[in-house]
């Protein structure tokens, strides 16, 4: 024993999020994370396109569980995320602040949103078939329902800027009405996401619903895209010199694409409508004969 | 390396139930967490781009399509022998399958389907899975087999009779399936390795099926868990390794059950190469019975061709 008192720090791994589970990348690679003003943070995982294959198949395969789930029990899902935000707010407040470059305050409240955007979309789960579908006037002796259902595995790129707020707003519309995703999440800025990625492993989401990747998105982005297994992709963080090769590279299966928005990164604090929601859902409308 | 009990080859060995389990139980004992550790670390090669793609291929060209449940019907063999003529329609070049695996009401059905296409029947036979019947039943089985027009044999052997210690029994058995089979198909023995509790099992178990004259030794029914493991696999690519170098007779060894991703098929292509040599990659000396395997091995492909990562949705659904 050397007597020192002095403890031994314990410093955290950041991994992916793959199928509920937290693997290192499959190529073993990772980069360095540098807070707001370039000091360096931490290493996380760099994730590959085979990591990115990975992810989509734990998506798909969690799919028709996630869907067959009930919208109500999607929405209490959700809603227990949100509380276990809740009880990780300080750890969430030091990621956003020294990443964003905020001040503690300031890096609180975005926290506080972020939270609370959660609530919001999880307060959804249950409303959406009732607002974006409904029965249909016939004349005839018959039912017609139009009825939302979820698009399936959902590409996301998250905002680069927003690691937080910014990111809950891209990622909770997709599950919300019953569709799994893979993240990409923010470049240079991707520890919040991997903070996320570990409240979503302990709140009741099923495993592979949302997947996390951390790396350079325009080395994952393309592979994404022309995946034909993903369903629908979100450029929202994509580089701006690679928007029109990824929506060619998602035209060859018919993906649905959500562009980025107009003029950079929107007020994430604004009240973000339904766009989002209604981008992940396809309306099926079916005749139904009454009696029987 | 296995030597031949004497200098007349393996000739006399099954000529006793006592010389027999002399021979069985005079093999080297199979070191276990060996045999582990030999089949992990080869499993831990990468195979890439051109050898990948010959491999994928490869390994298309060694599957025996099977449907093996109890509500198959004629529509679905011959959807499933239309797919083993042609595996993906979308690309003439990919090869056809080695055979198409069922039970043995349905090998006229499947004959029909693949006749002039170079595609095999194979039939599962002698009470499949269980294998517990009388050997008259077996046989008429086998016979009804072969008259309906199959050209491969998958029997099962008697785990019961093997597992108490009667192994001129099941040496008799095989060797009385093997004769009714008169040259006109080729038959694989099943030992379900499964339910042989250990490796030196295995490896008494695929002895036993090669002086017995099977032309394959194959893992499982699939109807059991655990079925193809990589040590079982290594095991059984050695015995037929030591059995051509101790004959020169070259026997084959099909891997059945649980290889759904062409990821492990490739994995077991460099175990064959890696244990018995490259002289068994080919169809006519190893084999994947799989059905789900074909779908993973067609996405794989397209990969490769296309360079976007397929999915499961643009291959039909068995």
């Amino acid at each position: 024993m050397t007597g020192s008192d002095e403890r031994l720090a314990v410093l955290k791994t950041y991994k992916l999020y793959i199928g509920g589970k937290f693997p290192r990348s499959e190529s073993g690679r990772s980069y360095a994370v540098s807070d707001a003003k370039g000091r360096f943070l931490t290493n996380a995982a760099q994730a590959s396109r085979k990591d990115a294959r990975d992810a989509v198949v734990a998506a798909r395969k969690a799919f028709p569980g996630w869907t067959a789930a009930t919208a109500y029990n999607r929405g209490q899902v959700l809603y227990r995320v949100a509380e276990v935000l809740e009880g990780r707010r300080a750890q969430f407040a030091e990621e956003v602040a020294a990443g964003e470059g905020l001040s503690a305050k300031r890096a609180d409240a975005v926290v506080t949103q972020g939270i609370d955007r959660w609530v919001w979309y999880a307060g959804w789960a249950d409303k959406l078939a009732q607002v974006l579908g409904g029965a249909n006037a016939v004349a005839g002796p018959y039912f017609n329902f139009s009825v939302p259902e979820p698009t399936g595995v959902v590409a996301v790129l998250a905002p680069q800027r927003s690691s937080l707020l910014g990111l809950i707003s891209v990622v909770a519309p997709v599950i919300v009405g019953g569709s799994t995703a893979v993240v990409v999440t923010a470049q240079d800025r991707p520890l919040p996401a991997v903070s996320l990625a570990e409240v979503l492993a302990t709140s009741d989401l099923p495993g592979g619903v949302v997947n996390v990747l951390t790396g350079r998105t325009a080395e994952l982005a393309p592979w994404l895209a022309g995946h034909m297994d993903v369903d629908a992709i979100d450029l929202c963080g994509a580089p701006d010199d690679i928007h029109a090769d990824l929506e060619r590279a998602a035209a060859d299966n018919v993906k649905r694409v959500v562009r980025a928005p107009l003029g950079g990164e929107p007020d994430w604090t604004a009240e973000p409508g339904l766009h989002r929601m209604s981008s992940y859902l396809e309306t099926k409308t079916v005749w139904h004969p009454m009696g029987v | 390396m296995v030597r031949a009990p004497s200098s007349g080859g393996l000739g006399d060995v099954a000529s006793s139930d006592s010389s027999l389990r002399r021979f069985l139980f005079g093999l080297p004992g199979v070191d276990q967490v060996g045999a582990e550790a030999r089949a992990a670390m080869l499993f831990t090669r990468s195979i890439k781009k051109g050898s990948k793609v010959w491999a994928l291929e490869q390994a298309i060209r060694m599957i025996d399509l099977t449907t093996l449940e109890g509500q198959d019907t004629p529509g679905k063999v011959r959807a499933l022998a239309a797919k083993a003529r042609r595996p993906d329609p979308s690309d003439p070049t990919t090869p056809p399958v080695a055979a198409v695996c069922v039970y043995p009401d349905l090998v006229g059905v499947s004959v029909e389907a693949l006749r002039g296409s170079g595609v095999h029947t194979a039939s599962v036979a002698t009470a499949f899975p269980s294998g517990r019947a009388a050997l008259a039943t077996k046989l008429v089985d086998v016979a009804e087999a072969i008259a309906a027009g199959a050209d491969e044999i998958d029997m099962v052997i008697d785990r019961g009779a093997f597992l108490s210690g009667r192994l001129l029994e099941v040496h008799d058995e095989i060797v009385a399936v093997k004769q009714a089979c008169g040259g006109r198909a080729h038959l694989k023995v099943i030992l379900e390795t499964g339910e042989l509790s250990t490796l030196d099992n295995v490896r008494r178990a695929s002895w036993l099926a090669l002086l017995a004259g099977g032309d394959f030794i194959k893992t499982s029914t699939g109807k059991v868990s655990p079925a193809a493991t990589p040590p079982v696999a290594l095991v059984m690519l050695q015995a037929v390794r030591d059995f051509a170098a101790a004959t020169g007779d070259v026997r084959g060894v099909k891997l059945a059950g649980g290889i759904r991703s062409a990821k492990d098929a490739v994995r077991y292509l460099v175990l064959v190469n890696e244990v018995a040599g490259e002289r068994w990659l080919t169809p006519d000396t190893f084999r994947f019975g799989a059905s789900s395997l074909l779908n993973d091995l067609l996405m794989q492909r397209t990969t490769q061709r296309t360079g976007a990562y397929s999915g499961p949705n643009y291959f039909t659904l068995d």
